[in-house]
């Protein structure tokens, strides 16, 4: 790797398969290149986002060929609210995937979250309050439950696994005691700020206006690294495949809005709009994305994924990175309870947080983030959980029982699992 | 600090393990600027002694001197804020962050709003690469986890450099690589003493050693049993210094030249 260089430079594709964390945009050269570095990678297994979109759209194929009410505008808004909740745990979930950590107990941290979030509600509390108090109490357990991981060194299989039973017995205790409120084991939403989140949309042309600004910023940043990248002297991404990334943004945000902004109402009543619950899906989305990818904390954590070890030796304060990261699953989980609320209009005895958990880290998975620590994105809870969400809504539309639905969705996981597996021990020596 | 001041000074060092005892009482000078080669036979201490200068064991006994003034390490950042670097065999590196982010791991630089200063870090790392002449790395944004054990090496030992160390502890780093790589990383080590950075070389390449060190010094079950100029050994004197702990008979190294 010197100026006298030994190697023939042969070998280099050969670097490039190897590394599935290296951003293609960055090795090419051109957008013919840029091509070939991402199909060799698909090829040896290494393949990012795209066999996961496109195995997303063959699921849907296949449930539109089945259903042909699967792709009208009321099924697509109702799969989007039906995912959100399963994205924010998802997110949650990766903050803790990421150290090679997991943290089964999320889905009752949210089912707590909520109670508390509803139980304030009905006691008349305003939206903001019960949606804070709520949120810092989920905070506050993923930080204990961290504190125990981080510091005692005990596996956070075991003591979250502790927490999802410790968990669903409190959400009992919770709803049991909540007296005239938990009528028959069912506390009601009773706010109208809360519920719009999954129940409410914007109008068609606030969509729009949302749409195109999201679209915008999102190219303007796109562009505007690769400018202060070039005048820095640097290496940056071609233009073709800058503009193919804003390109698909701008498809993205169109289609979204365009099919939003469908009539879905039945019979006489109108109903269009962006459903909110995208918009909090979105900014949730873009917060940690920024958090995980930007600051000195996001980059510990992929350290500490990578190797513990060398990441100690840098100086990286191990036990409170954990801990606070366990702290943000824990807060995300409170979000994910919020909307999971908001979604159901109530919350009852009956919420499987361990099925919900599960479905989250699965999401995550089949978006792309390892089990293992090191190597994973926000932006994998979203495509999975679109995949979970699709799984889920396309199987109840053809009227096959909740059995289906789990074996189907397990059966997914374990694929997306094995591709971790294998991509991993390929990738490192 | 005049010439015959040392970098570091290490007097009566001394390591037990319960029982066991690793070292006993280790005189060594390591001069600044300098390729000092510490070699042994396997057990001899070695990697209990750079342990003990990098700060992950707290010796048992005896005394360390930094630019002629008393230091003691308790953890590996003391002897990192000093300026001792150790270049792991393990090497230390993420495989999943780029080289980038592996060279700045710990001391990120931060921009107005407090997010990472990516352009300014990718910028640092690249002229301390240039500046050590690492150059043939496709891209710098590729992870460590792509590149060849040489590269590896040199990322490594880069980010020592770019840490303003003055000594740099290298254990075995060209164990795990073949001739090419190995010429590789020889010629980094030539490079940082002179850019005036001591290197300690931890090898059992005696070959490499001869090639690159300025002094030897040899360890024999936990025992500094000789050290100085690389002129007043052969390699047969060194293999005889490392396999029985005493000098060679005065007939010359070289019929004991035994294992090559």
């Amino acid at each position: 790797m010197t100026s006298g260089n030994h190697e023939p430079p042969k070998q280099e594709p050969a670097e490039l398969i190897t590394s599935p964390d290296a951003s293609a945009d960055l090795l090419a050269n051109s957008l013919g290149e840029y091509v070939r570095i991402v199909s060799r990678r698909i090829r040896a297994g290494e393949s990012g986002a795209l066999p996961v979109i496109l195995g997303l759209v063959a699921v849907v194929i296949y449930f539109q060929v089945r259903s042909s009410l699967f792709l009208s505008p009321l099924n697509l808004v109702n799969l989007l609210a039906q995912s959100s909740f399963i994205i924010t745990l998802g997110m949650a979930e990766i903050f803790v995937l990421l150290l090679g950590d997991i943290d089964l107990a999320a889905g009752f941290t949210a089912a707590c979250a909520a109670v508390v979030a509803l139980w304030m509600l009905a006691d008349g509390f305003p939206w903001w309050a019960a949606a804070l108090v709520s949120l810092a109490a989920a905070a506050a357990y993923g930080a204990l439950q961290g504190i125990i991981i981080a510091r005692l060194r005990i596996p956070s299989f075991v003591v979250t696994l502790a927490g999802q039973l410790g968990l669903s017995g409190v959400l009992l205790v919770l709803i049991n005691s909540a007296g005239s409120i938990g009528n028959g084991g069912v506390i009601a939403l009773q706010n109208s700020v809360i519920n719009d989140i999954e129940g409410g949309q914007l109008s068609p042309i606030a969509t729009w206006i949302v749409m195109i600004a999201i679209t915008a910023v999102a190219g303007a940043v796109i562009f505007y690294g690769d400018f202060r990248r070039r005048s820095a002297g640097l290496v940056a991404p071609p233009v073709s495949v800058s503009l193919l990334k804003c390109g698909a943004i701008v498809g993205a945000g169109i289609v979204v809005a365009w099919v939003a902004n469908l009539n879905r109402g039945r019979g006489t009543r109108v109903l269009e709009g962006l459903p909110w619950s995208v918009l909090v899906v979105l900014v949730i989305l873009f917060a940690w994305t920024v958090l995980l990818g930007r600051t000195k904390f996001g980059r510990y954590i992929y350290a500490i994924g990578g190797s513990a070890e060398a990441a100690r030796r840098a100086g990286v304060g191990i036990v409170k990175i954990r801990t606070l990261a366990f702290m943000l699953c824990g807060l995300t989980a409170g979000m994910t309870g919020i909307i999971y609320a908001s979604y159901l209009g109530s919350i009852s005895t009956d919420v499987n947080g361990g099925q919900n958990v599960l479905n989250a880290v699965a999401a995550a998975v089949i978006g792309g983030t390892s089990l293992f620590g090191g190597r994973g994105k926000m932006v994998h809870a979203v495509i999975g959980g679109l995949v979970v969400g699709v799984i889920y809504n396309g199987l109840e539309l053809l009227g096959l029982t909740a059995s289906a639905q789990l074996i189907w969705t397990a059966l997914v996981l374990l694929a997306a699992v094995i591709v971790d597996r294998l991509t991993r021990s390929g990738s490192t020596t | 600090m005049n010439d015959a001041e040392p970098l570091l000074r290490l007097r009566g060092i001394g390591k037990n393990f319960g029982p066991v005892r690793a070292l006993s009482d280790i005189d060594l000078d390591i001069p600044p600027g300098q390729v000092t080669a510490l070699v042994g036979d396997n057990g001899a201490g070695k990697s209990t002694l750079i342990k003990t200068i990098s700060g992950i064991f707290d010796s048992s006994e005896g005394e360390m001197f930094w630019q002629g003034k008393k230091v003691s390490f308790h953890t590996p950042k003391d002897a990192t804020d000093t300026g001792i670097a150790t270049v792991y065999q393990d090497l230390a590196l993420c495989d999943n962050l780029d080289i980038v982010q592996n060279m700045l791991l710990g001391h990120e630089l931060r921009g107005r709003i407090g997010l990472l200063d990516e352009i300014t870090m990718e910028q640092t790392a690249k002229k301390t690469l240039s500046d050590l002449r690492v150059t043939t790395v496709r891209n710098i944004r590729q992870p460590v986890g792509s590149l060849s054990g040489g590269q590896r090496q040199s990322v490594a030992v880069a980010k020592a450099v770019m840490l303003e160390a003055r000594l740099v502890i290298m254990d075995e780093p060209t164990a795990a690589l073949g001739v090419s790589q190995t010429a590789l990383i020889l010629e980094l080590i030539g490079r940082l003493s002179s850019r005036g950075i001591a290197v300690l070389l931890i090898s059992h390449n005696l070959t490499d050693v001869f090639q690159v060190a300025d002094r030897l010094a040899v360890l024999f079950l936990g025992r500094l049993v000789t050290s100085g100029p690389l002129s007043g050994f052969s390699t047969g004197s060194a293999v005889h210094w490392m396999t029985t702990g005493a000098a060679p008979p005065a007939n010359g190294g070289a019929a004991q030249d035994r294992e090559g």
